[in-house]
């Protein structure tokens, strides 16, 4: 590969340094700034484990398997916004990371992984342990590189995490055999190296912000549409989208990912959009003359039915990745960039030109009628614990503090997602593109890691926390009191609602069977196990879950038919929503094709 | 909306899995490939020109750009069916049975193919693909026996 390095005379024009394969991915994690990295050792990436175990510089974390250690960085790289790192083995070591390279590419989230690979005659030979890394992994990450040559390595490094971080960010691989780490060669700093040809454009074009700035001043029913591209644009987005919605004064919705960006406490927010979004979010979009995207990618999940999306408005779209733009839906107005930059130039235009949006009480109006239909509301129970009382209790004894919550996938996910309520961005780790069940452990592990005070929370339940329990040992370890509160509905709660409402009840092996004593478990990894069967025990369970200083295990039992609304059935519209197990709407042929 | 043929140029860095990474990028999202030329075209800065003729819808063609561009070693992108500027060529060996050399040979000569080797009957052709193609129906008439394609090479007219 050339670079500008290689045409330039770089031997005389940059001072190198020699070290070996290993000892240069130690120094270049350094350079970069790392100071953890979540890993497991094996035969392939044994001498970088020695150049670790002779430098104290970085806190390696020890998952017990490979999905761990990714999630666990997704985990660490979404709450801190800087990129997540992984070291681990060829073979089985880098198969079982695609899972966690796929939910960082679908969300984009940096990551910088590292595999071992057998050494390079042995490369095609069908060794032990090999694997087609690069091969394997093409699909499922930003970019990727086999490094052949040890003076190649320092330079690939570097620009890993530049390619990692810069403009859209995502996952990516750098797959290193064994003969390579103990070669040596010669090493150079990050600002040695600049990639030939990756220049992501984050500048937004004037012209394009001054249409915008148009089109929003003239808006009669305007909204903000905002995804998880201004949460990893930087706090400094979320404070520019916080101003700009208080210059327009316009209403704020947001996607699963973007959650946190805007503050639920403002009356502007009306809740998540999509297919458990609210009432008024999804019946303002639909009926918008004016939808203002920022950093979101029209998912299926958000537009529902897209002929029937959004009919009658302008749309605007910033996105940062260009192929993102008229992707899914056709955009009145594309705007390129970097979303902070973007919604600063918004900001900054509008109060130099003065502008005033227009009165809007009317749409305002109508979105208190939508409100006014309580959407969340859910019948109580003395008996059972309601899952959305769960999550309520949960958030009123902790809101006053320092929180981070992440969770698995399925309707746990969608209650929390619906009912907890986020002032700022980056306190949301959940998968949202790839709906990876076993996220949320070993995501807390990464988040616990890079805030050793803050309240760690999974949001889980008892089908998907089971794919990365092993995780809890990794806890442990490494005294991470991170909670697990996992609404125990003995079932694959979100299978169990689409096959009661789209397959006739039939329910087809999403019974929880033969479920361990969560609170023997939590013991066995010699942390807290506590059960919760009753609404009038729950406060007082959840306050110990908090006092503990230990990892525990809840194991909230809750009302197993309990389904999560509203819910745009598949195939539907906005406007075509089922706010409760009363309501009669039914699902099209068509619309059950859809996942 | 209706089907299109486009010719699409990716110039990209020369590396290990380039071709892969597009070839991938194709089969992966559903996208169609007609044919594809790929070879180095300049060894110094060590990149090569890939060449890919593909079909879909014009918002299908878009998201392929825009795909395509997305690829961390490809530089640039350019379609070529709309610009006036582009010329597109291809080159075509097609052989036919010994019993048709007489009337292909006839053949050859209005579609401006040459004789390769007279005894093996194989002739080359390089046109424009759709000129390609008619001199392969003409020789499928007279006695086809294998034909060769290299797909399209594309390039600007523009100069300076």
């Amino acid at each position: 590969m050339a670079t500008d390095m290689t045409l330039a005379a770089r031997p005389a024009a940059l001072e190198t340094l020699s070290l070996t394969g290993a000892q240069m991915v130690v120094r270049a994690l350094k350079d970069q700034g790392v100071s953890h990295i979540f890993g497991y050792p094996g035969g392939a990436v044994l001498p970088i484990y020695d150049a670790l175990f002779a430098d104290n510089g970085i806190t390696h974390v020890l998952v017990r398997h490979e999905q761990g250690a990714t999630h666990a960085a997704e985990g660490y790289a979404r709450s801190t916004g800087k990129p997540g790192v992984v070291l681990v083995t060829s073979g089985p070591g880098a198969t079982n990371a695609v899972t966690g390279l796929t939910d960082a590419l679908m969300d984009s989230i940096p990551l910088v992984v590292l595999t071992g690979q057998v050494a390079t005659h042995l490369i095609g030979t069908d060794a032990f342990q090999e694997a087609d890394t690069v091969g394997i992994t093409r699909a499922c990450t930003k970019h990727n590189w086999l490094v052949k040559d040890v003076n190649e390595l320092s330079r690939t490094l570097h620009e890993a995490f530049q390619i990692a971080t810069q403009g859209r960010p995502g996952p990516v691989v750098v797959d290193i055999p064994k003969d390579v780490q103990f070669k040596t060669g010669d090493y150079y700093a990050p600002e040695q190296i600049r990639h030939r040809t990756f220049r992501p454009k984050t500048e937004p074009d004037k012209d394009a912000i001054a249409r915008a700035v148009e089109m929003m001043a003239e808006a009669k029913r305007p909204i903000l549409y905002t995804g998880g591209g201004i949460i990893n644009a930087g706090p400094k987005a979320s404070l520019a989208l916080r101003e700009l919605a208080s210059l327009t004064g316009f209403p704020v919705t947001s996607t699963l990912m973007g959650l946190g960006a805007f503050p639920a406490s403002s009356p502007q927010w009306l809740g998540m959009l999509g297919m458990h979004g609210t009432y008024e979010a999804n019946n303002a979009m639909h009926d918008c003359d004016l939808m203002v995207c920022l950093g979101a990618r029209f998912d299926d999940r958000v537009t529902g039915r897209i002929d029937a999306f959004s009919p009658g408005s302008k749309k605007i779209h910033l996105d940062i990745d260009a192929s993102q733009i008229n992707k899914i839906v056709r955009v009145d107005l594309p705007i390129v960039a970097d979303a902070g930059k973007a919604i600063a130039a918004m900001v900054k235009l509008w109060k130099a030109e003065g502008l005033k949006a227009q009165a809007i009480k009317d749409w305002w109006g109508q979105i208190d009628r939508w409100r006014a239909r309580k959407c969340l509301a859910y019948q109580a129970s003395e008996s059972l614990i309601k899952p959305q009382y769960a999550i309520d209790r949960l958030y009123a004894l902790t809101r006053a503090r320092d929180v981070y919550i992440t969770t698995e996938v399925g309707q746990h996910q969608m209650w929390a997602a619906q009912r907890f309520k986020f002032e700022e961005p980056n306190r949301w780790m959940t998968s949202g593109g790839l709906g990876t069940m076993g996220y949320g452990l070993p995501a807390a592990v990464g988040v616990q890691m890079a805030h050793p005070g803050a309240l760690v929370i999974d949001i889980a339940g008892e089908a998907s926390v089971q794919m990365t329990m092993q995780e809890m040992s990794t806890a442990a370890q490494y005294d991470l009191p991170i909670k697990i509160f996992i609404l125990n509905n003995q079932y694959m709660g979100m299978v169990r609602q689409w096959q009661e409402l789209l397959h006739g009840g039939r329910y087809s092996h999403s019974y929880s069977e033969a479920l361990p004593d969560f609170v023997k478990l939590a013991e066995a990894f010699g942390c807290l196990g506590l059960q919760a069967t009753k609404p009038a025990e729950l406060d007082d369970k959840i306050r110990q879950m908090i006092d503990s200083p230990k990892a525990v295990l809840f194991d909230c039992r809750v009302d197993p038919t309990e389904n999560c609304f509203p819910m745009i059935p598949s195939g539907g519209a906005h406007n075509d929503m089922i706010l409760s197990a009363l309501s009669d709407a039914e699902v099209s042929d068509e619309g059950k094709m859809l996942v | 909306m209706a089907t299109e043929r486009h010719t699409l140029t990716a110039l990209v860095d020369n590396e290990a899995g380039v071709l892969a990474r597009v070839v991938g990028l194709f089969s992966g999202r559903g996208y169609n490939i007609e044919s594809l030329t790929v070879a180095e075209v300049d060894p110094v800065q060590r990149t090569s020109r890939i060449t890919i003729v593909t079909s879909g819808p014009p918002a299908v063609i878009e998201q392929i750009e825009a795909q395509l561009r997305r690829v961390v070693p490809v530089h640039a992108v350019t379609n070529w069916t709309f610009a006036s500027h582009g010329i597109e060529r291809e080159m075509a060996l097609v052989k036919v049975s010994r019993h048709a050399l007489k009337a292909a040979k006839a053949a050859a000569e209005t579609f401006g193919a040459r004789a390769l080797d007279e005894g093996s009957g194989v002739f080359e052709l390089t046109d424009a693909p759709a000129k390609i193609s008619s001199f392969i129906e003409a020789m499928r008439g007279l006695g086809l026996t294998d034909v060769s394609r290299t797909g399209v090479a594309a390039i600007s007219r523009d100069n300076g």
